[in-house]
């Protein structure tokens, strides 16, 4: 992508510039738009208008609740680890950060084309849960330590089937590199046609619900919203946070629910692609030089999809119970991923 | 022979009490030797759980709870003394705060109570009024209980509607007595004005409405299989427990008691001219305490139809004194609160205000099962036993 601009740019000035074009580029917009659609969309479901007076139709909302949140006080409980109070949010934070850069948006537009780009998302997806476990430690307050012990024992054990079910997806593809999923799935066939390419969610059906899930559990969205349970541990591991450290947090979680749905629409979807035979390519070298802007326009529709649906079940369920959670994972998810993977490893060998 | 004075091992034989002290023991050895420390555990006075400035102290050990113990009086406004400088009418104004959200159903007993001492009896326009009044505060509370169940076990969309649909019925009330909340409606003798025109077609529709609103939180609720793992066995109250502590109302009913004051007792009110039924449920766990409570929203929706279709005419108010005056005497008078059994205990020396004034209010019975309920449960069921319990702060603390 950055030899386009035909200068030599020595290798931690590039790693930097996608550092800075993965937050401005992906993670902002990602986080913007998921707020304010969330917003808006909660509020029609629940019957009232929500946001109205920030911009137009409440559209400026998140800038308003930025805005108002850094001029909070930055609170920092007595007791609290100091060093490790402030460290958990930009650790939560990261493990975002770490998620954008192998999500390819186009034939050429990705931050960095990994081999085993599947792989790396799965591993620093669960860096998360070290700042959660940071931020419920540090915090001094036995809501946070309640909240931060809960969260730890969840996305282990949901990481877990979510590894499981994208295995499938790898089976069928030959390959961890993300980019070569998407080709995979747009330039694929199912059972010789090739109208729709072949989108990983129709072979993949099972795969996709546990991964989704497995997602769900993974943002600590209801039902699997026992580590914050603002009923019960007041707001859980980020009980003690204010101000701009809540922000992150806060803003955290809507961009993550966006990064996780772009792999999620990556693995399954079809990521930036159209199915190749309808403009007659039929490989990765062949496809037109529009798809670097059309695609991550077609990665960010996609992405509304999938976080729609994880926002509408977040704002219809009541949540599991810590014991029922776990059994879920260990005794329903992983069975029925292993199964998956064996069907799958069957089929690819006899097809 | 009794060794442990508790009610669950009561029951149990001497046998099965000794080898439930061993492995008590054996439990306190093993974290001797693992050193696990339990957690004191304050959940209030300010917790989103307890709507008011109720305070759960729990004992825990990790996220389960060896004891818990509710501890009030952080809101005790002292209505029971300060009822002693009021005169009967102004006592209204006060006990109206008691159960807020069902203010009207908190009057009539205290109502009754003066009106039984001085030997009045309200106009029969005035008691079918009363009833209707005392339903539709019945529909108030129980309708957010179902909006506000969602939230404590983290479904966020139900209590929106329950806020939109309450507002029909607090509207109601509030163009037939002035006051959404605090109506103050009630006289020694009768009420103080008639329904306004039009009050009783709109009231139709609007039970029309709850009646639908009590089909969406089913479905949006009671079928859901995350709610009924969450309530379903989720602090079960046998039969006689649930009479040993003195519950009443719907946490009564749903241990499969069936006792109810409106049906049971002959006070001049409407309720014997109507048919309705009194749910139970044999279950006597959460599951069965908020299903029991959706039921009772539904046929008090009912029972205001009924009531409507059949009112009479005539005056609403009964010939009694300008300056009224209580002979002496003492009276008990309960009725079948929204939240249970609330009932006044009025003592009067001949006075215009009264002597003494015993409130048994229903939320305070209710709570102080919970240290024998939360015993062995896990920190989220606290919530759903709770939620399902169904207290008022200004019921407990009075």
């Amino acid at each position: 992508m950055l030899s386009l601009f035909a200068v030599e740019i020595p290798y931690w000035g590039q790693s930097l510039l996608r550092v800075l074009g993965g937050l401005v580029a992906v993670l902002l917009p990602a986080g913007t738009i998921v707020y304010v659609f969330l917003f808006k969309m909660m509020s029609f479901m629940q019957s009232r208008l929500g946001p109205m007076e920030a911009g137009p139709y409440g559209s400026m909302q998140l800038f308003a609740e930025v805005g108002k949140w850094l001029q909070k006080e930055d609170i920092q409980p007595d007791n609290a680890d100091k060093r490790i109070f402030r460290m958990a949010p930009v650790v939560v934070l990261m493990s975002t950060f770490l998620l954008v850069a192998v999500v390819p948006f186009g034939p050429d537009a990705w931050f960095t084309d990994f081999e085993t780009g599947v792989f790396y998302a799965l591993a620093v997806s669960s860096i998360s849960v070290l700042g959660i476990l940071m931020a419920g430690w540090s915090s001094a307050n036995k809501y946070s330590l309640l909240g931060g012990l809960r969260a730890a024992g969840q996305l282990i054990a949901y990481e877990l089937p979510m590894v499981l079910a994208v295995i499938g997806v790898v089976i069928q593809a030959e390959t961890m590199n993300l980019q070569q999923i998407v080709v995979a799935q747009n330039a694929g066939s199912i059972f010789g046609s090739d109208i729709v390419g072949n989108p990983y969610v129709l072979t993949q059906f099972v795969g996709f619900v546990v991964f989704m899930i497995a997602v769900q559990a993974e943002l600590t969205q209801a039902p699997f919203d026992m580590p914050i349970a603002e009923s019960e541990l007041v707001s859980g591991y980020m009980t003690e946070y204010s101000g701009f450290r809540f922000l992150i947090f806060f803003i955290g979680e809507f961009a993550t629910a966006g990064v996780f749905a772009m792999i999620a629409s990556t693995l399954f979807l079809g990521g930036w692609g159209v199915p190749f035979s309808w403009f007659g390519w039929t490989t990765m070298d062949s496809v037109d030089n529009w798809m670097n802007v059309a695609g991550p326009l077609i990665v960010f529709t996609k992405m509304m999809v999938l976080v729609f649906l994880i926002m509408w079940i977040r704002f219809s369920y009541p949540r599991f119970r810590e014991d029922q959670l776990q059994r879920f994972a260990w005794k329903v998810l992983i069975p029925i991923s292993l199964a998956n993977i064996m069907a799958t490893a069957v089929l690819k060998v006899a097809f | 022979m009794t060794i442990l004075n508790d009610p669950v091992s009561a029951k149990l034989g001497d046998r099965a009490q000794l080898s439930y002290i061993a492995s008590q023991a054996a439990d306190a050895r093993l974290n001797v030797e693992l050193e696990t420390e339990g957690m004191t555990l304050n959940i209030g006075p300010q917790h989103p759980a307890t709507h008011g400035t109720l305070r759960i102290i729990a004992r825990l050990d990790g996220e389960q709870v060896l004891w818990a113990e509710p501890s009030c009086g952080y809101m005790h406004r002292g209505y029971e003394k300060l009822t002693e400088v009021r005169s009967f009418p102004q006592v209204t104004s006060l006990i109206n705060r008691i159960d807020w959200l069902g203010s009207f159903a908190n009057e009539v007993p205290f109502i009754l109570a003066a009106e039984k001492l001085m030997g009045v009896e309200a106009p029969p326009r005035a008691q079918w009024i009363r009833t209707i009044l005392f339903e539709l505060s019945r529909i108030a509370n129980v309708s957010l209980f179902l909006g506000d169940l969602g939230v404590q076990l983290g479904a966020i969309t139900p209590v929106f509607m329950a806020f939109r649909d309450r507002e029909y019925v607090l509207n109601l009330i509030e163009s037939a007595t002035g006051g959404r909340f605090h109506p103050n409606f009630d006289r020694i003798g009768g009420l103080k004005d008639d329904l306004p025109a039009g009050w009783i077609d709109e009231t139709k529709v609007v039970m029309k409405k709850l009646r639908n609103f009590c089909d969406e939180i089913e479905s949006l609720l009671f079928g859901n299989e995350i709610f009924q793992s969450r309530t379903r066995g989720i602090g079960v109250i046998p039969r006689d427990i649930a009479m040993q502590y003195g519950l009443s109302g719907a946490n009564l009913r749903a241990s499969g008691v069936d006792w109810d004051l409106r049906r049971d007792q002959d006070s001049p009110m409407a309720w014997n001219k109507v048919d309705f039924k009194v749910w139970t449920h044999p279950d006597g766990d959460s599951f069965a305490r908020c299903w029991v409570r959706l039921q009772e929203t539904r046929e008090a929706t009912k029972i205001v139809d009924q009531l409507l279709d059949g009112i009479p005419a005539g005056p609403v108010m009964a010939k009694v004194p300008k300056i009224i005056k209580v002979p002496e005497g003492e009276a008990w008078v309960s009725t079948e609160n929204p939240l249970g059994e609330m009932g006044y205990y009025v003592v009067s020396r001949g006075d215009s205000g009264p002597f003494r004034v015993k409130i048994r209010s229903a939320s305070f019975n209710n709570i102080s099962i919970t240290p024998w309920l939360l015993r062995g449960v896990y920190v989220p069921d606290i919530i759903t036993i709770l939620a399902s319990l169904y207290f008022i702060l200004g019921d407990i603390d009075r």
